[in-house]
């Protein structure tokens, strides 16, 4: 063995943290602490504190004392409104890219050759390598009376499918692009990706042999399916569906841009903090969106989203 | 069921079965009566075809030619849920968001028995398997040997006729697995049914099989009993797979067998046990056959002592004895003593010499 001395001080400081395991911790877990806890959990925490704030309606300014006040502004009928469309529309999104999402997230995970895992892959992620900005205004073309999509569907002979829906009360409108039902299919175009890789990896990680198992018991595909692929995959569906409904609830940009301009959470906390400069009224409307995530996820753990993790 | 078994059927025909993958012939051309009740073991290295041709019985893969008759109903092209076996799998393929008594009655709920029924069954089988209160724990709460039980409790609650298992005392350690094959055997004899076992361990074979046989590159070298095939291996392969064989050049085989070199070549094995140490100038009675040489390794195992000899006519022989009267000692200090190889001639194994 070579003599102590003769170690380099690269070889002494690995020594020297390789014997104190909690050094090397503090190291690694040092910066994105601080991150965490300064940066995000601070701005965070800056935010719920602004929200107990109110605003001086005749001096426009921020009054820095604990109140009510400005929660109990936000229980007005026209924020009910608000509340309730800005869910709706999240959980109509969550729901169809659940199913839009589980037949290719299964074909990837059980079927596809590497290759074709790979390309699907690649085909599923592009879309988020260009501007959000970009595709939503190419969607609100798309989507236009005059758009590709229309004149697609009157091409087939489907035009006046086009608009019967579009005469529906409530999701109709004069356009796919100002209809509530268009910015469905915008938000499901956009978030569809946060659905699918996340079932994906879940179904990766079934063994086949527990497939096996379930129709070697007598289990037909439909009874495996629910019995076993489901339950096992349904962590995945949970965590692709906080992705999409979340950021559907949160979204600001969709609803200015397609639709028929009627308000969304995400548009109220913009005006409120800029247009009026109520930032405790616009705080409070953001502690709403956390307030409906903590609900979900609470019902998830119920039906027993994280049973099979 | 509604038809009475077919006694006089085999519980599993296998006709002239292949499987290829792509130009893989993992299974090439078997042919394989399986009697019912029986324990019959598929014996092989990885990659012989013996797992290809379970999962063919179960109904997982299905044969690229030739048919497979279950209790004389041909289900070559059946899907697994249609077929009255069940299998005990390699990873134990326990449900992991299912609890032990979930897994255990999960074909019964399939087929929609009383919840009733259903419990008292699943708490028999876990009876059987000698897991019994252990219903409500997950199956990531258990340790491997209970793991293993709760996989053959599930297999069999639905009184399949005959039971597949895929290597299960693989992932065990050695007196577990020990424990666990006189187990599975004494239960195969409780419920009467057949049981078709998948290997790679030829000791396990011998130990609990009533019919063995012996698969190498996707065919079928030999079937028999146990003993048969321990001590009439019908191929080199069989003599080399199941136990130790020292296999005996042809020229060197001439000289022993004391042939004139005008006959046919010819060549044998001989079990390491059946060869005895003497000393240079013992004398060769009548029937048996010696070799001189000299001890070129030792090799001490405890029970037993395994010495090479080198042969003088060239080429070597193993030779295992008890320890009867040995020590370590005496056993290691034999190296590179001359001595005379001595056994009788009954015991060769003639094997024919393919070209």
């Amino acid at each position: 063995m070579a003599p102590r001395s003769s170690a380099s001080p690269w070889q002494r400081l690995s020594s020297f943290i390789y014997l104190r395991p909690w050094l090397l911790l503090a190291l690694l877990l040092g910066p994105p602490m601080l991150w965490m806890v300064v940066v995000y959990l601070g701005s965070l925490f800056a935010l719920l504190l602004q929200s107990f704030f109110s605003l001086d309606d005749f001096t426009g300014r921020v009054v820095r004392e604990f109140t009510l006040r400005t929660y109990a502004s936000l229980f007005t009928a026209a924020n009910f409104d608000i509340f309730w469309r800005t869910t709706a529309m999240a959980a109509a999104v969550t729901l169809a890219a659940a199913i839009l999402a589980f037949p290719l997230a299964y074909f990837m995970a059980r079927y596809a050759s590497p290759q074709a895992k790979a390309a699907l892959y690649l085909a599923v992620v592009m879309p988020l390598w260009s501007s959000y900005l970009i595709r939503v205004y190419a969607w609100r073309l798309i989507l236009a009376k005059e758009g590709v999509l229309s004149w697609f569907l009157d091409l087939v002979g489907l035009g006046g499918v086009l608009e019967w829906v579009l005469r529906l009360p409530e999701i109709g409108g004069n356009s796919l692009s100002f209809s509530p039902i268009g910015m469905f299919l915008v938000f499901l175009y956009v978030w569809l990706p946060y659905m699918i890789i996340p079932i994906q990896t879940a179904l990766e990680r079934v063994p086949r042999s527990l497939l096996e198992a379930s129709s070697d018991l007598g289990a037909r595909p439909g009874e495996t399916f629910r019995h076993v692929i489901l339950p096992l995959a349904f962590p995945g569906v949970v965590a692709g569906s906080i992705f999409t409904f979340s950021l559907t609830l949160g979204d600001y940009i969709i609803p200015q841009v397609i639709g028929n301009s009627s308000f969304f959470i995400g548009m109220a906390v913009y005006s409120h903090q800029g247009t009026s400069g109520n930032v405790p009224l616009a705080a409070a409307f953001t502690v709403v969106p956390i307030a409906i995530m903590a609900v979900y996820l609470v019902m998830a753990k119920r039906l027993g989203a994280f049973d099979a993790l | 069921m509604t038809n009475p078994p077919n006694t006089a059927s085999p519980a599993i025909r296998f006709e002239n079965v292949s499987r290829y993958f792509g130009e893989v012939r993992a299974v090439d051309n078997v042919s394989l009566d399986i009697v019912d009740g029986e324990f019959f073991t598929l014996l092989g290295p990885s990659g012989s075809g013996k797992t290809t041709c379970l999962r063919m019985i179960a109904g997982f893969d299905h044969p690229t030619a030739g048919t497979i008759h279950l209790h004389g109903r041909e289900v070559s092209g059946l899907p697994p849920y249609e077929r009255d076996v069940n299998t005990v799998f390699q990873d134990y393929a326990l449900f992991p968001h299912m609890t032990v008594g979930e897994n255990v009655g999960y074909g019964l709920m399939v087929k929609k028995t009383p919840k009733a029924e259903r419990e008292k069954r699943v708490e028999d089988m876990l009876e059987l398997v000698r897991l019994p209160g252990l219903a409500r724990r997950k199956p990531s709460q258990l340790s491997g040997g209970q793991r293993q039980r709760v996989a053959l409790a599930r297999a069999l609650i639905n009184h399949p006729r005959v039971l597949l298992l895929d290597e299960p005392l693989g992932a065990l350690d050695l007196k577990l697995r020990q424990q666990m094959q006189i187990e599975l055997k004494a239960i195969q004899q409780r419920v009467g049914i057949t049981f078709i076992y998948v290997t790679h361990d030829q000791e396990e074979a011998l130990t609990m099989s009533d019919r063995l046989a012996v698969f190498d590159h996707g065919r079928i070298q030999q079937v028999g009993s146990p003993a048969e095939v321990y001590e009439h291996p019908a191929t080199a392969f069989v003599a080399g797979f199941v136990g130790v064989s020292n296999f005996v050049d042809a020229k060197v085989a001439r000289v022993i067998l004391g042939q004139p070199s005008s006959d046919e070549p010819q060549t044998f094995t001989i079990r390491p046990e059946k060869i005895r140490l003497a000393e240079p100038d013992a004398p060769v009675s009548e029937g048996m056959c010696s070799a001189d040489g000299r001890i070129r390794d030792v090799v001490y195992l405890g029970m037993h002592t395994r010495y090479v000899v080198e042969l003088e006519l060239g080429g070597e022989l193993t030779v295992v004895e008890q320890n009867l009267n040995t020590t370590s000692m005496g056993a290691l200090a034999a190296r590179g003593r001359r001595v005379r190889l001595l056994w009788s001639k009954a015991h060769n194994q003639t094997i024919v010499v393919s070209r």
